[in-house]
């Protein structure tokens, strides 16, 4: 075997820091479900226990079942909220991207420059008067709260933008015109085959987003059978007091269903991540 | 929107606001894009319109209106007065206002420097191109990153936990007191920071990754043969291969700190027994959403805005500076 160069070889080292990093990232986890199936007093003692108990099912139960707290109805409302935000944000970035990149408007470079300046703005910003115009509405304590103000993001559009004029070749655009393709007729066939993996990235981040967002549920939000899990999460604190089982269990089955996706998805979140980074 | 999700700067791929910011040679030799002639270009439009309308409505009109009310005293019950910069002049002299800046940047310091030296140290690591299971540290890594700030927030809560926590346990078993992750003002802000850097290293490590990948193989090589140590090469070849990503982290991550809400209110709803992690966000949340002045908050969002504004601007500055500075590169 040919000798390694001595610029590529990893030490013993880096994989002790590999593995105390990988372990710093699941103990919590892991935590959460030790913690969720033992009993209050075995976490509360001296050392307490580091093993999973076998409460857990009793944890969930209760968690379920939580007065006040309506977790199912918590899970459903969010996976909802999720789903539609992600299929909004896809397909209209995909659409408007996909004019950004490819068709040239009046107005175009000024609209750009537009979406990316907002991109700048602290979310915080315009969260007052957008609650009092969702309250207009009528939407406040209903889905539509969370779902309407997030159909579309400057990111979303922007990342489509460069998404498409990357990975989609003007020639292939070209060819399918002069063959008499209609535009809307080249973006259903053309565009959006070579696009999809993309926009199923930019759809599991608006998801994840959608999934883990707080601060805009909680101001929304009224009717505890409208929560999403992350204000239905809140809710097993102050009702039970420092009941640790409890309020780990419900973050660990608002976690879990997040976890399965990423044994699945993981590998494209990474790519994900890493394609959108700053090279150089 | 992504003006209601919060910092959602951080969670997304990110890219966007910087490289436009600052063109560098590459972008500048980058062909515009001027569209494909062939296509009926009067779609345009039409194809934008869908999303433009929605964006205007619920992203750009809340900002604008915004501006408009922080000159009102704006009570949702009382009716709105005008009251010219009275809610600036206010804030300005609000102890509340400096008290939760200082809060912000301290917790800001304490996840920014010590995760990002971490993830650039990571990063180096799984750049090797011999490491053994490349993908599954990479997608273990993330793993944090999707988990939600409540979940988080629960676990590190009892993990910091002053009498039965394990981070306390550990410390005693070494020899230390019991620290109070709470009440004391240092120790809160390294308990919330520490959410932070957990959620956030495992993603900031990817990026610094993937612009590492970016640097040619031969620099390495030739940097070997010349006998410079891994060290060396760290330092003379990675690092300044960086600084565009460095600069990108601070400012996403100044942006996402300036907006950190719920790890201190699932603290302390009201910032702590003496306002000890109250942030600039669970400010302007108490004082719009609990004692109902909307005027004022509008105001503080705005004093977050230029803050966010300046700091993007000094980060500008630097990088400009420093890619003058190197010459022709």
């Amino acid at each position: 075997m040919a000798k390694v160069p001595r610029w590529q070889r990893t030490s013993p080292l880096s994989y002790f820091a590999l593995a105390i990093i990988t372990f710093l990232s699941i103990f919590p986890f892991y935590w959460m479900f030790v913690v969720s199936s033992n009993t209050n007093a075995e976490i509360s003692k001296s050392p307490p226990s580091l093993v999973p108990g076998g409460r857990f099912l009793i944890v969930a139960q209760k968690v379920m079942n939580a007065e006040g707290v309506f977790f199912s109805s918590a899970l459903f409302n969010t996976f909802i909220v999720g789903i539609s935000i992600a299929v909004a944000q896809v397909v209209f970035s995909a659409i408007a991207g996909f004019a950004f990149a490819k068709l040239n408007f009046k107005g175009r470079r000024f609209f750009i420059l537009f979406i990316v300046g907002t991109m700048m703005l602290p979310s915080q910003l315009g969260i007052i008067p957008l609650f009092m115009l969702v309250k207009n509405l009528h939407m406040i304590d209903t889905l539509y709260a969370l779902i309407v103000p997030a159909l579309v993001t400057a990111f979303g559009v922007f990342w489509m933008r460069q998404i498409i004029d990357a990975q989609v070749p003007n020639e292939l655009l070209e060819a399918a015109s002069i063959d008499g393709a209609s535009v809307p007729r080249i973006f259903f066939r053309v565009v959006l085959p070579i696009i999809r993996q993309s926009s199923f990235v930019l759809g599991l981040f608006a998801f994840l987003a959608a999934w883990n967002d707080y601060l805009w549920p909680t101001i929304v939000l009224q009717n505890p059978h409208h929560f999403t899990l992350q204000v239905a999460l809140t809710q097993l604190k102050p009702m039970y007091g420092l009941d640790y089982a409890l309020q780990m269990g419900g973050a660990f089955l608002a976690t879990a269903p997040l976890l399965i996706l990423f044994i699945f998805l993981g590998r494209k979140l990474v790519s994900g991540v890493m394609d959108g980074a700053v090279k150089g | 929107m992504s003006q209601i999700k919060e910092r959602e700067g951080r969670r997304k791929a990110p890219l966007s606001p910087w490289k436009s910011a600052t063109p560098k040679q590459s972008a500048k030799k980058k062909r515009p894009i001027e569209g494909v002639a062939s296509l009926d270009h009067r779609f345009g439009i039409p194809m934008i319109a869908p999303f433009f309308v929605i964006f205007v409505i619920f992203g750009m009109a809340p900002v604008i209106y915004s501006i408009y009310i922080s000159f009102y005293k704006w009570d949702p019950l009382g009716g709105s007065t005008f009251n010219g910069f009275q809610n600036f002049v206010v804030l300005w002299s609000d102890s509340d206002f400096w008290l939760a800046l200082r809060n912000t940047f301290s917790i800001w310091a304490l996840s920014t420097f010590p995760q990002m030296m971490m993830a650039i140290g990571l990063a180096a690591i799984l750049r090797s191109k011999r490491l053994r299971g490349a993908s599954f540290w990479r997608t273990i890594f993330l793993v944090p990153n999707i988990t939600s700030v409540i979940a988080i927030t629960i676990v590190f809560q009892q993990l910091f936990g002053r009498d039965f926590g394990i981070i306390n346990g550990i410390l005693g078993l070494v020899g230390f007191d019991h620290i109070d992750f709470i009440e004391g003002v240092v120790p809160s802000h390294i308990q919330i920071a520490t959410m932070i850097t957990w959620r956030w290293i495992g993603y900031n490590t990817l990026i610094f990754l993937a612009s590492m990948l970016a640097i040619p193989d031969e620099l390495y090589e030739s940097a070997s043969v010349d006998g410079a140590s891994k060290w060396q090469q760290f330092i003379y070849i990675t690092l300044p291969q960086l600084k565009n990503t460095i600069t990108f982290v601070l400012v996403v991550g100044t942006i996402g700190g300036l907006q950190v809400f719920a790890e201190p209110q699932q603290l302390a709803a009201d910032g702590g027994s003496s306002k000890q992690f109250l942030t600039l966000t669970l400010f302007l949340y108490n004082q719009a959403f609990v004692n109902n002045k909307y005027g004022y908050a509008a105001a503080i969002g705005i004093a977050i805005t230029i803050i966010v504004l300046i700091i993007s601007a000094i980060n500008f500055l630097i990088t400009r500076r420093i890619s003058n500075d190197g010459g022709g590169r």
